[in-house]
């Protein structure tokens, strides 16, 4: 993601401060732990022009917890910083489409890729077909539809440990699928969901890896993988 | 499965109830079929429509409108249904509709009764109380027949018995009707029970029905459903006693245009029920000449002064969060061991029981959020899920009970590393010592976790885990600064 963005000419800046952004305790119903996290989040980013997060999960549980989190401590100032700071929050694709206008970004990918809609990007920050837009401009892309695209793969942070039978039912009909499209690698804009069907694609022995979409964008004729 | 009755204070957890159920292939099948069929026709009649959203926001707005004032919508359709000759009465808990409703049956001098489906009367498991009472209830709806004549149990809120195929229902009516040439073709099975239930239409003087919808200003009680066995209920018997939840209630008549367009499109989609029926009162010389209608509470007030969760109580039963739920359609609806399955189980169900039972249902979700995106009354599902979760961890880890629960420990512990730069870099460093042990090498020399302890395990059950990088993005990027980029 940084050296995509570098090669489109932004600034990239890591705050050094910055930790979680406490879905997973804010999920699992530990609501009073995720809470000092947005403050934490509020004090490491304010300055940004904009905040590009590879995670949608992470970005949905921003815009749609915050807000509310930040009202039940009755602090007026911290939600007024919250309702300033999330217009600027971005995720990658979303960055890319949305706020720059871009589908072509100069990548090159020459491999076989299927794409998996992760939930919280599709249903929380409706990204539609933003992602999509971005890989079919890749060069040298074999892009190949996912069937049941827009399935949960079955990850659902702890739900994948305290019922981890139906999180494999599920998972077993994504990476079904997956196998289906004979593509090398399987793509995504969200970590968990990559790791979770990488994890049955390992154990499977099945040779098919997953690629967050920003290492497909970053790619390039000289950097060939 | 049992023909014991879904009940969340004896039910197993979810994910041991689901456990069984996922061996079950040919129910798994059965479902997914069912599912797949009834969603695919939602889709198209969804997509007819232009303005779906907006009706969407509309039967939002009517049931949020009536949860708000739902004491004075109640007291009118009392006022209304009883000017109009209906009797109205009321009943705190279960086990006081259950008194009503047998006392009301007794003195209408019948020992059966003909039945309209309805969720209340299961959830209340009227059935078997009606039996200890001596009185028999047929079911008269075709797939509630089928599960009362499997000794079975419903499994979701609209088609009770969608985990069943032809081939199974057809040997249940061979068995239970003495048909042992019976056929297998839908007309075959719908031939058999309208031979079935046409006598007990007939022959049987009282009737039991739910409600869809309840008209406070008109006082009259509406029934959609599309086999006509409803109508035959409410109109043959001498007696129809009518049950339903508080939450039943809707304002005007006119909220119907609303709610009978989102309903049978969500539910089974249909643009329009093939029988819609509206009654008020008694008609002299026209249909039951004795009415009764049971409002039933059983926790709902509960589930209104919470005010994160009294949306559920917007909720019109037409089972599309079912259909478009990953995790009802691996399981099917008796893992949930409730009437009310589902993602809309998973909410209810617990607020019913004040959070005392089926505690680990608001967990039976990957938060995927595709109930809240077929809900036409826009219930927000996974908000409410995330927040009985937390009344579950309160309720759990609440005294010293709390001081011994792992999960809330390693929480509490990751909390603190989350709230410091410092902390979380030693996390890092700790975790890529104690996977160490755990870590093996793959052909390419990338390491993966293949087993791990506790908890944990659930997720090396069927799937690898990467081991954590060497060099962190954070390692990567000071590195990187370091050498002038």
């Amino acid at each position: 993601m940084v050296k995509l963005l570098e090669r489109l000419g932004h600034t990239v800046e890591f705050p050094a401060g910055q930790t979680c952004c406490g879905q997973m305790h804010y999920n699992t119903g530990y609501q009073l732990e995720a809470m000092p996290l947005v403050q934490r989040f509020v004090d490491q980013f304010r300055e940004a022009e904009a905040v590009v997060v590879p995670s949608s999960s992470c970005v949905a549980m921003m815009k749609d917890h915050y807000p509310k989190m930040a009202a039940s401590f009755k602090d007026e100032k911290l939600m007024a910083e919250v309702d300033a700071l999330l217009p600027r929050v971005f995720e990658f694709s979303e960055f890319l489409t949305r706020r720059l206008g871009l589908e072509d970004v100069g990548a090159y990918y020459p491999h076989r890729v299927t794409y998996h809609a992760s939930c919280h990007g599709l249903r929380n920050l409706e990204l539609g077909d933003g992602p999509l837009r971005l890989l079919k401009a890749v060069r040298g892309i074999d892009l190949v539809p996912l069937e049941g695209l827009e399935q949960c793969c079955g990850f659902g942070g702890t739900f994948a440990i305290k019922n981890a039978e139906v999180s494999s039912a599920m998972l077993s009909e994504k990476t079904t699928a997956v196998l289906n499209t004979g593509a090398e690698a399987c793509t995504a804009c969200d970590n968990s969901c990559l790791m979770h069907i990488q994890g049955a694609l390992h154990r499977q022995r099945t040779g098919v890896k997953t690629v967050h979409l920003a290492e497909i964008l970053a790619g390039d004729e000289g950097a060939q993988r | 499965m049992s023909g014991v009755a879904l009940d969340p204070k004896t039910s197993p957890t979810f994910p041991m109830a689901a456990k069984t159920a996922l061996g079950d292939t040919q129910m798994r099948k059965n479902v997914r079929h069912a599912t797949d069929v009834i969603q695919a026709k939602r889709a198209r009649v969804v997509a007819e429509m232009p303005d779906w959203q907006q009706l969407r926001e509309a039967g939002k707005q009517i049931r949020q409108h009536t949860m708000e004032h739902l004491d004075f919508y109640l007291e009118q359709f009392e006022e209304n249904c009883t000017r109009a000759g209906g009797v109205v009465h009321w009943a705190r808990d279960a086990q006081e509709a259950r008194r009503i409703v047998t006392g009301l049956v007794k003195a209408s001098g019948s020992e059966e009764v003909i039945k309209i489906k309805s969720m209340t009367t299961e959830e209340i498991h009227l059935n078997d109380v009606l039996e200890t009472a001596g009185i028999h209830a047929y079911e008269t709806d075709l797939a509630e027949l089928i599960i009362q004549l499997g000794e079975d149990q419903p499994s979701h809120i609209v088609v009770p018995a969608l985990h069943k195929n032809r081939q199974q229902i057809r040997e249940i009516f061979q068995r239970k009707m003495n048909l042992p040439g019976l056929g297998e073709t839908p007309q075959d099975l719908a031939d058999a029970a309208r031979v079935f239930l046409r006598e007990k239409f007939l022959r049987v003087k009282t009737g039991v029905s739910g409600a869809n919808f309840l008209i406070a200003e008109t006082g009259g009680v509406c029934i959609v459903e599309s086999e006509g066995n409803g109508r035959m209920c409410l109109t043959l018997p001498e007696t129809l006693i009518t049950i339903a939840g508080i939450d039943k209630v809707v304002p005007r008549f006119q909220d119907l245009e609303v709610l009978l367009q989102l309903l049978p499109r969500s539910a089974t989609g249909e643009r329009m029920n093939p029988y819609n029926s509206i009654w008020t009162g008694v008609k002299q010389g026209d249909g039951p000449q004795t009415f009764h209608v049971v409002l039933m509470d059983n926790a709902r007030t509960e589930i209104l002064a919470d005010k994160e969760g009294r949306q559920t109580l917007n909720c019109i039963r037409c089972g599309a969060c079912q259909n478009a739920c990953p995790v009802y359609r691996q399981t099917g609806g008796q893992a949930y061991g409730s009437v009310y399955a589902g993602p809309i189980g998973a909410i209810l169900t617990p607020q019913l029981q004040e959070l005392h039972h089926a505690q680990s249902l608001p967990f039976a979700s990957s938060l995927c959020g595709a109930c809240y995106e077929v809900c036409p009354v826009k219930i927000n599902i996974p908000e409410v899920l995330i927040h009985l979760r937390a009344k579950v961890v309160n309720q759990n880890t609440a005294g010293i009970a709390g001081l011994f629960d792992f999960e809330a420990a390693a929480m509490t512990a990751m909390a603190m590393i989350f709230k410091s730069e410092r902390r979380f870099r030693a996390a890092q460093r700790l975790g890529r010592m104690a996977e160490i042990p755990l870590v093996r090498k793959d052909r390419q020399g990338v390491g993966w976790i293949r087993w791990l302890p506790g908890m944990l395990g659930g997720w090396t059950q069927a799937r690898d885990l990467q081991e954590m990088p060497k060099e962190t993005f954070r390692d990567w990027w000071e590195k990187r600064g370091k050498n002038g980029n």
